[in-house]
């Protein structure tokens, strides 16, 4: 055989192997690696906590887990693509509340809160106020009166428009009485990047930031009803005086066409991963706190927190 | 940097990792549309049962391979095999053109090797201060890089001026399709589901250089390429020499793909641009920069291969990712439960890090037998294969290419449309890389811009944001040096000539 002949069938061969690869799958079966894509920036905590699922779901279910990314406005640029993806349960997005619910209510953005077809929430991060280690900054109470001498002149970067940090940002303002300024970065990397260069004076960003930083930062508050186990040092807004508990919800999404029994499929599958002891407990020991909202409970869940985001936002300003 | 750290880079396993992932990294690359970043993506779950610095060598020996796989496309097909391949095409495709192709792949590969080795030492031996210069960068620094990067266009583009400024107006253009970077405002999407996602680099890319050839392919009767006379050899010996005779060259090439590499965000297209340019500037008056001028594709080989060991410089030590593959490699990493940051240098800790240091220099230099064996092949390939079979089979592969970033029909359909554009206004002396580059510094612009508007406004002193911090006005400085000096370079020709 000749090297054209062998060529031809190298191409033939590749060629259907490639259709062979990519026909329909059967009833709720994965048939290859799935790409789960996430809306932000690396980096951050929707990147980390997919990262800590990543070898559990080889383990559980023996297919490869390919993590990419698809960041811009806030992570609108994501969800405004995933009901235009394949529905056949091999590409799944990560989500997040309060941004899905707030974002659709603001402007057009490509995608409605209704349309995002959510079959699991695995976890939740608090959120905080964080300052470099060398910042003048020592307290709450520091920030709350720069920023009431200068109005507007204290600069804090968070993870984009209409994310928790945002809306975290606008309710303490109100809170304090004061007016800072809100950077929107790509994403809780992106964010904090610019946190250690002194580029802002600070960053509204969650427990999760305060763990990975370590010593390189100092959390000034949480928006927790106690103190986080893991720092024992770091009051709660509570406790200082602000009314103020909540954080960023992160859960995975199917595109809307996508068949009950796929949407079934993946949700039992992340709560499987999400029961798993180890996983739990690397989970914690960063910073996360556990969720489990199923595709069960998905409907009851999102209309009580479409219902408190929208009265929030609607009270910070940020929508009519 | 104890002696164990450099043992334990030896074992059999890990220099066969390091064999394989360069190998295997070489030729994903050289595929348009497989980008570094998808080849290190897919084989990352491989490395969870793999220690760390073993799973370290290998995605890093892959990602070197694939920085210098692009070059591969970039030379024989005008289409870079990986965005970091772009400015590769400048004097690639010429050389390739006037047959000689094999020299040029030959050249690839030395530049890349010494590119890649001085990042890699830059890691080894500079990693905690040149981390610091991440951290300097804030939104200005990354707006006016930018406009550098866009001014670096209108320098180089060796046809009309404007010719180059209006292809790299319309990639800005083609940017802002889509969802917006800071506000997340719907731009010039007509209403369409397909637009949303606006225009990826890397579907342009194919889109842009790949089918302009292909359509070239099928119009004209030739040959794609001039077969040199003996194919069965490489011009090593020549090659080797050119690059032991820029020595210069190399070296700024070098270091410039060092310094960007370690700037997140910035990436190796970037890098090649820049040293290219300053390659251009430095030549002697007989350059003939993209024409096929040998300086032209070491100085841009040399610089993206540079960015490999620079990227890691942040990643490593920040924990913040410098190009979009150690972004994977990072999370790879992070499940591992191998903590970033200075701690990663001290001993104890520092094992880890330096063998995957000294792993990385001894993939780097394996990278040269293996990199000259597979352009061998690659380049008797391309040339020898009859066009009947090296159109539909390049066709097959940009498709899929593109099919493959998201899984998206409308990807593939934007790329053709993009690429059916680009050859009509290729007939009227445009040519892709200004709109592609317009298309990847678009979003840097425009973020920087608008971040530093917001921190600017708020401080009250808008212009001092601008145009008081010292890095920022370095950079404009080198802007400005970039727009004058193809006047100032015509002005002395015209004077030297009487």
């Amino acid at each position: 055989m000749n090297r054209r002949t062998a060529l031809k069938h190298a191409i033939a061969a590749t060629a259907l192997s490639l259709c062979a690869a990519s026909g329909p799958s059967s009833a709720a079966e994965l048939s290859g690696p799935v790409n789960y894509v996430i809306p932000f920036g690396p980096g951050g905590e929707s990147d980390i906590s997919a990262r800590f699922q990543q070898p559990f779901f080889k383990k559980m279910f023996d297919q490869d887990m390919v993590i990419s990314y698809q960041p811009g406005g806030g992570g609108a640029v994501g969800w405004a693509s995933l009901n235009g993806l394949e529905a056949d349960g091999q590409t799944i997005m990560g989500i997040n509340l309060p941004h899905i619910v707030i974002q659709p209510a603001q402007k057009e953005v490509g995608y409605t809160t209704e349309g995002i077809n959510a079959f699991h929430f695995f976890h939740y991060t608090p959120d905080a106020i964080v300052v470099q280690a060398d910042s003048p900054y020592m307290t709450l109470a520091d920030l709350v009166a720069d920023a009431t001498e200068n109005p507007g002149q204290v600069t804090l970067s968070g993870s984009g428009k209409a994310t928790a940090n945002h809306l975290a940002q606008i309710k303490f303002d109100k809170l304090a009485g004061v007016k800072t300024t809100y950077v929107p970065f790509k994403g809780t990397g992106a964010a904090v990047t610019a946190l250690l260069g002194g580029q802002v004076k600070g960053a509204w960003g969650y427990t999760t930031v305060g763990a990975a930083q370590g010593e390189a930062v100092r959390m000034l508050a949480v928006a927790m009803q106690e103190r986080h186990p893991l720092f024992p040092d770091v009051p709660t807004f509570i406790e200082l005086g602000y009314d103020m508990v909540g954080g960023a919800y992160r859960g995975i999404a199917l595109p809307d066409s996508a068949a009950d029994d796929v949407v079934t499929m993946w949700s039992d599958m992340i709560s499987q991963i999400n029961a798993d002891e180890e996983f739990r407990q690397q989970m914690l020991d960063n910073g996360f706190a556990m969720l489990d909202v199923d595709a069960a409970g998905m409907d009851a869940f999102m209309a009580e927190r479409t219902e408190e985001y929208l009265s929030d936002a609607r009270e910070a300003g940020l929508i009519e | 940097m104890e002696a164990g750290s450099f043992l334990a880079a030896l074992t059999p396993l890990n220099l066969l990792l390091a064999l394989a992932g360069v190998a295997a990294g070489t030729l994903i690359g050289s595929i348009p549309g497989l980008t570094a970043t998808m080849a290190v993506a897919v084989l990352v779950p491989i490395t969870f049962t793999m220690e760390p610095a073993s799973a370290l060598i290998l995605l890093g020996a892959i990602y070197t391979g694939a920085i210098y796989g692009g070059a591969y496309a970039a030379i024989l097909l005008n289409t870079p095999g990986t965005p970091s391949a772009i400015a590769t095409t400048f004097d690639g495709y010429p050389m390739a053109q006037r047959g000689d192709g094999d020299l040029a792949v030959a050249l690839a590969c030395f530049a890349s090797v010494t590119g890649g080795l001085v990042g890699a030492l830059a890691l080894l031996f500079l990693a905690p201060p040149l981390s610091r210069v991440a951290l300097a960068f804030g939104p200005v620094e990354y707006f006016w890089l930018a406009i550098f990067g866009l001014s670096l266009i209108a320098a180089l583009s060796s046809g009309a001026l404007w010719k180059g400024l209006a292809g790299g107006a319309f990639g800005l253009i083609l940017s802002s399709v889509g969802v917006a970077e800071v506000s997340a405002d719907i731009r010039l999407t007509f209403g369409s589901q397909t637009m949303i996602g606006g225009f990826g680099v890397v579907g342009a890319l194919i889109g842009l250089y790949c089918v302009p050839v292909l359509i070239d392919l099928v119009a004209v009767p030739e040959r794609h390429l001039k077969i040199a006379d003996e194919i069965d050899t490489m011009p090593i010996g020549r090659a080797a020499r050119l690059v032991l005779g820029s020595k210069v060259n190399v070296l700024r090439s070098s270091v410039i793909g060092t310094l960007v590499g370690i700037l997140p965000g910035a990436g190796g297209s970037v890098a090649g641009l820049v040293a290219y340019s300053e390659a251009k500037r430095n030549a002697g008056p007989e350059q003939r920069f993209g024409q096929g001028e040998p300086d032209g594709i070491i100085a841009t080989e040399s610089a993206n291969n540079a960015t490999v060991g620079g990227g890691f410089i942040p990643t490593l030590v920040l924990g913040i990712p410098g190009t979009p593959p150690d972004a994977v490699i990072l999370g790879a990493l992070l499940v591992q439960g191998v903590r970033t940051g200075p701690a990663l240098f001290e001993s104890g800790g520092g094992s880890i890090a330096y063998t995957f240091i000294y792993g990385l220099l001894i993939a780097t230099v394996l990278m040269l037998p293996v990199g000259l064996l597979i352009g061998r092949y690659a380049y008797r390939s391309i040339v020898t294969i009859p066009k009947a079979m090296l159109v539909p089979g390049v066709a097959f592969m940009t498709v899929i290419g593109t099919f493959a970033i998201h899984n998206s029909v409308s990807d593939v359909t934007l790329m053709i449309l993009l690429g059916v554009f680009g050859w009509v206004v290729g007939r009227f002396g445009f040519s892709a890389s200004p709109i592609v580059l317009g298309l990847i510094l678009g979003p840097i612009a425009e973020q920087g811009f608008v971040q530093g508007w917001i921190i600017g406004s708020a401080m009250e002193d808008l212009p001092g944001m601008f145009f008081g911090r010292p890095l920022s006005l370095a950079i404009i400085a080198f802007t400005l040096m970039s727009l004058c000096w193809p006047m100032v370079a015509a002005r002395r020709q015209a004077r030297a000539t009487p």
